[in-house]
């Protein structure tokens, strides 16, 4: 009874790994001196690889969905592909920000142990199939966010930004309730299958789609608040700007890929039948994102904030793919589109890493690399992490051979295929418009010359993962495919 | 292979070079080596040519991204196959050119021409619309970078407004591109989107989407502005690739995509065309006559220049197509030949100013010799590879239109007149002033590369017919295309 208990639960095994092992990192913590702190970070690495290996234990075994505990929780690929992104992102987060955190003296257990959980809560609600398990997850990842990005608790900046998070933050879960108790309102359950056959079901209705539809507007603030689109945006560049870098790292990757997969969830599994209204609201926040993001990033002088304007204007673009899914009544676009925004979205991820990374990894004790000046000269002092820093610059403004230019080319050709040939049109006018100020990092690096003497560590393994992380951005715009595919099965068994 | 070769070999010699580092005393000779062998495996490509055939040759087609049906094909005909030549010999005398002039940053210098001219290359070669677009885009990185570190005392705004501006109409025609791409079922093979239906008012929605990519590229008017700035901040070598090949790509896109995938709206708005054409022949013409600085003036001349191509292109007819590929080449040439002049003069003063110099002929006569052969093929001298061009154009014209003709070939004096002027003014006359004086004549490396140059120019304008004979029947294929509504 008990093994055949285990055998069924085998596919949430990376979840209870996570947790033994954020609990376990907990008490090793406590035995552990502040000189040896770096041994609680080789623990939390090892977690996390052992997650991946039990995700990618469970890929093998998964054939198309695995629904467990009584239908709150769904195992297939696509969970499987996002939860895999999330721990490179994490691990590349702990490699980067080791001897930063160390220097200012915020290398402590509770960092550590809060990403975990944090983490959990990601992978909790990419495999959500339950409104119930998808606001769960979302609560345990936001609340450990909240608390790292006031970590650093005597900078004024940080403990604002964190304010700021966690009261923006509650006021969005505060409407993302509102919406799915309308939505169970009308339907009478809960879990995401039941409420996609009862709203197909009822959709034909005018009184019950009138109810439909306004819990769908307070489930889409909801969703545009942890995604950071327009008009939801306010906290992104405050919290960027705020939060320690390595904590700023760590919510313009996972967090993001997390909330994507959250809309993927409540708009494609559960509400595929109200796609000609959710589509419509998409357009208008992608594309008022992308203007805003855009042009905004050109005014700031701080490298993060601009930064945090460029998720903005990213996950306008991501969005162009996942509002081209259903044309002309039929779902004949659905993989095409849906798996351009999944493939956008981790090519996003892995940019915003690689960036908030090299600023990472340039700070040292008493010198934050954080404003535009700062990149000065970099390809004086340091070619190497100039070259990187331009890839992931192009990468970002999406110009060929990078992997940005393709995720780029795949959501505007889901939106001309769908018809959205204006809104192509006016994504790709504004892009122009992102490419200035990426350029502009990449003219200060090669064309000026260095201010101060820039120092960089000499950190052999961040050293080596950061250039893994500019050059997968090459390789991949180099021979794309092979990502394209994977992406592309995860979302013909969505 | 040989394609793959030619756009691959300076990549890896590019990406040596880098990986050799700034301190290595052989970095200028894997960066020549690197060009050598690139130049090398194109000359099969030539020999091995089949000139009465109009269809694509030494095609490769390799899956690459299947998710989208994007192949890695590649093929040329005999449009395209020039182009790689020239390139590709270009890139040498790049490399010599820079050989000691260049003294910050060598390896990144060497690197960053070689690996575009492989991307050039790719450009010309491609057959798959998204590997033309990577190609065509990627070329911006190294020419941004080229222009921003290596460049005059402007090179910042230079930089950043060159690739704005071609940016913006790229990304035009990358929606055309998709758009096209969903039209033909799927498919962003270029032969392919020569069979599909398109109504009117679409082509010439398409066509004013690659209209930007191209007319930028060209430059025409009154998309030119960035030229002058890029030229006149970019080193040597820089304007150099840009007069010869990067200027290409503009009107190699307007055969290559515009004028067989639209041919009703080619021919409907050909006469706006003609006109852009003219005007930029003969006002820019005028402009360049009042220019003070010297690249400034040889890069309006460019424009100038590159007006007799897209003039030659909305003719419809195979003088006028022939005459503007010929033009192209032979401005390949030439332009490269005057910019190297002018940097041999900078290398020397520090000046680019027209007024800082005269009489250098009476301490660099050799030069003023060569410079002299180069001032005339830019003026269209007959026997010199100028003329060629430019006397097919104007008979394409005259065949097309009276009226067209006599406006060309009047407004062409103009190139007379600019130039020469500008020669007269530098070369002759007394010694200016005492860094004149001080001059001193060619050194074996320049000889080397503008006596390449002039034998080149000189062939070219005396004997033509290994340059038209690859391309007649490329040519009367394309012009077939378009004498076919695909409506």
């Amino acid at each position: 009874m008990n093994a055949m208990l285990l055998i069924d639960h085998l596919p949430v095994l990376p979840e209870v790994l996570l947790l033994l092992g954020a609990c376990a990192l907990m008490i090793f913590d406590l035995y552990v001196k502040d000189e040896g702190r770096g041994a609680s970070a080789v623990f939390a690495q090892v977690v996390l690889y052992l997650c991946a290996a039990a995700t990618l234990f469970v890929e093998f075994g998964t054939r198309s969905h695995l629904y467990l505990f009584n239908g709150l929780f769904v195992v297939d690929h696509f969970a499987n592909l996002l939860k895999l992104v999330c721990y490179l992102a994490v691990s590349a987060a702990l490699v980067y920000s080791r001897s930063y955190l160390h220097e200012r003296g915020m290398l402590r257990g509770e960092f550590m142990s809060l990403l975990l959980f944090s983490l959990l809560g990601m992978m909790v609600l990419i495999s959500a199939a339950s409104f119930l398990t998808i606001f769960l997850g979302l609560e345990l990842m936001s609340l450990c966010l909240y608390a790292m990005v006031a970590l650093n608790r005597d900078s004024a900046t940080s403990t604002e930004a964190a304010m700021k998070y966690f009261v923006l933050g509650a006021l969005s879960s505060g409407l993302l309730l509102y919406g799915m108790s309308m939505i169970y309102g009308a339907t009478g359950t809960l879990t995401i299958n039941e409420v996609a056959r009862e709203v197909a079901r009822q959709v034909g209705s005018p009184a019950d789609r009138t109810l439909l539809v306004f819990g769908l507007v307070f489930v889409m603030a909801g969703l545009a608040f942890k995604l950071g689109v327009v008009p939801f945006h306010m906290w992104i560049p405050d919290v960027y700007h705020g939060a320690p870098t390595p904590v700023t790292l760590i919510i313009g990757s996972g967090p993001k890929v997390a909330a994507f997969a959250m809309a993927v969830r409540l708009l494609v599994n559960a509400l595929p039948a109200l796609a000609p209204d959710w589509q419509q609201m998409l357009a208008l926040l992608a594309i008022l994102s992308i203007a805003l993001g855009n042009i905004t990033a050109i005014a700031q002088s701080n490298l993060k904030r601009m930064l945090a304007y460029s998720a903005i204007a990213h996950m306008g673009f991501m969005l162009l793919g996942l509002l081209s899914g259903f044309v002309g009544d039929n779902w004949n676009s659905r993989n095409d589109a849906y798996s351009a925004s999944l493939f956008y979205m981790i090519v996003y991820a892995v940019m915003s890493v690689g960036a908030f990374g090299m600023l990472v990894y340039l700070s040292h004790a008493g010198f934050e690399c954080e404003n535009l000046e700062d990149m000065r000269g970099l390809n004086r002092t340091h070619p190497w992490y100039a070259f990187l820093m331009l890839i992931i610059m192009f990468s970002l403004a999406g110009i060929p051979p990078t992997a940005g230019f393709y995720a780029k080319l795949a959501v505007f050709q889901a939106a001309v295929a769908a018809g959205h040939v204006w809104l192509a049109v006016a994504a790709v006018l504004l892009s122009l418009v992102g490419a200035y100020y990426y350029l502009r990092v990449v003219k200060l690096m090669y064309f000026d010359d260095p201010v101060a003497a820039q120092r960089v560590r000499p950190q052999p393994v961040g050293r080596l993962v950061l250039s893994a992380n500019g050059l997968v951005l090459l390789l991949v715009g180099i021979l794309p495919q092979n990502v394209m595919a994977i992406c592309k099965a995860a979302i013909e068994l969505l | 292979m040989l394609l793959s070769a030619a756009i691959w070999i300076p990549i890896v010699a590019g990406v040596l070079v880098l990986v050799a580092g700034e301190r290595n005393p052989w970095m200028r000779w894997i960066a020549l080596a690197g060009a050598m062998l690139g130049f090398l495996v194109t000359l099969p490509l030539y020999t091995g040519f089949e000139p009465s055939s109009s269809a694509m040759q030494f095609v490769e087609l390799r899956p690459w991204i299947e998710r989208f049906n994007i192949n890695y094909h590649l093929g040329i005909d005999g449009i395209s196959l020039l182009f790689v030549l020239l390139n590709s010999f270009i890139t040498i005398l790049v490399v010599i050119a820079g050989w000691t002039v260049i003294e910050t940053r060598i390896a990144q210098y060497f690197a960053a021409f070689l690996i575009m001219s492989g991307l050039l290359n790719g450009v010309f070669s491609a057959l798959d619309a998204v590997l033309f677009y990577v190609f065509f885009e990627g070329t911006l990185i190294p020419m941004f970078i080229i222009i921003g570190i290596w460049g005059g005392p402007n090179r910042v705004y230079a930089a950043l407004k060159f690739f704005l501006y071609t940016l913006f109409g790229s990304l035009l025609m990358l929606i055309a591109m998709l758009y096209l791409y969903n039209e033909a079922g799927g498919s962003f093979a270029i032969l392919d989107w020569h069979k599909v239906p398109l109504s009117l008012g679409v082509q010439i929605a398409l066509f004013f989407g690659f209209l930007f990519a191209f007319a930028v590229k060209v430059p025409m008017w009154p998309v030119h502005t960035w030229l002058p700035d890029a030229h006149t901040e970019a080193p040597t070598g820089g304007s150099v690739v840009l007069a010869a090949i990067l200027l290409k790509l503009g009107a190699y896109g307007f055969v290559r995509f515009s004028l067989p995938i639209l041919p009703d709206a080619s021919r409907y708005l050909a006469f706006m065309m003609v006109a852009l054409s003219l005007i930029a022949i003969a006002y820019i013409g005028f402009v360049t006559l009042v220019q003070t600085d010297l690249k400034r003036l040889i890069a309006y001349s460019s424009i100038s220049h590159m007006g007799f191509v897209t003039l030659g292109f909305f003719l419809f007819n195979a003088l006028g197509v022939e005459g503007g590929l010929v033009q192209m080449i032979s401005h390949g040439f030439v332009s490269a030949a005057m910019f190297l002049c002018v940097g041999v003069l900078y290398d020397r003063m520090h000046t680019r100013m027209i007024a800082d110099y005269g009489g250098v002929v009476n301490t660099m006569p050799k030069f003023a010799t060569l410079m002299m052969l180069f001032a005339m093929a830019n003026a269209g001298l007959p026997a010199t590879s100028g003329f060629v061009g430019e006397f097919m154009v104007i008979m394409g014209a005259m065949k097309a239109n009276f009226w067209i003709a006599l406006t060309a070939a009047t407004i062409g004096i103009l190139g007379a007149a600019y130039t020469l002027w500008m020669y007269k003014r530098v070369i002759f006359g007394a010694v200016a002033n005492d860094h004149v004086a001080k001059l001193g004549d060619l050194n074996y490396r320049e000889i080397i590369v503008l006596g390449t140059l002039a034998l080149a120019v000189l062939w070219m304008g005396v004997y033509p017919k290994p340059f038209t004979e690859v391309m007649h029947s490329s040519v009367s294929d394309l012009l077939r295309h378009v004498a076919v509504p695909k409506l």
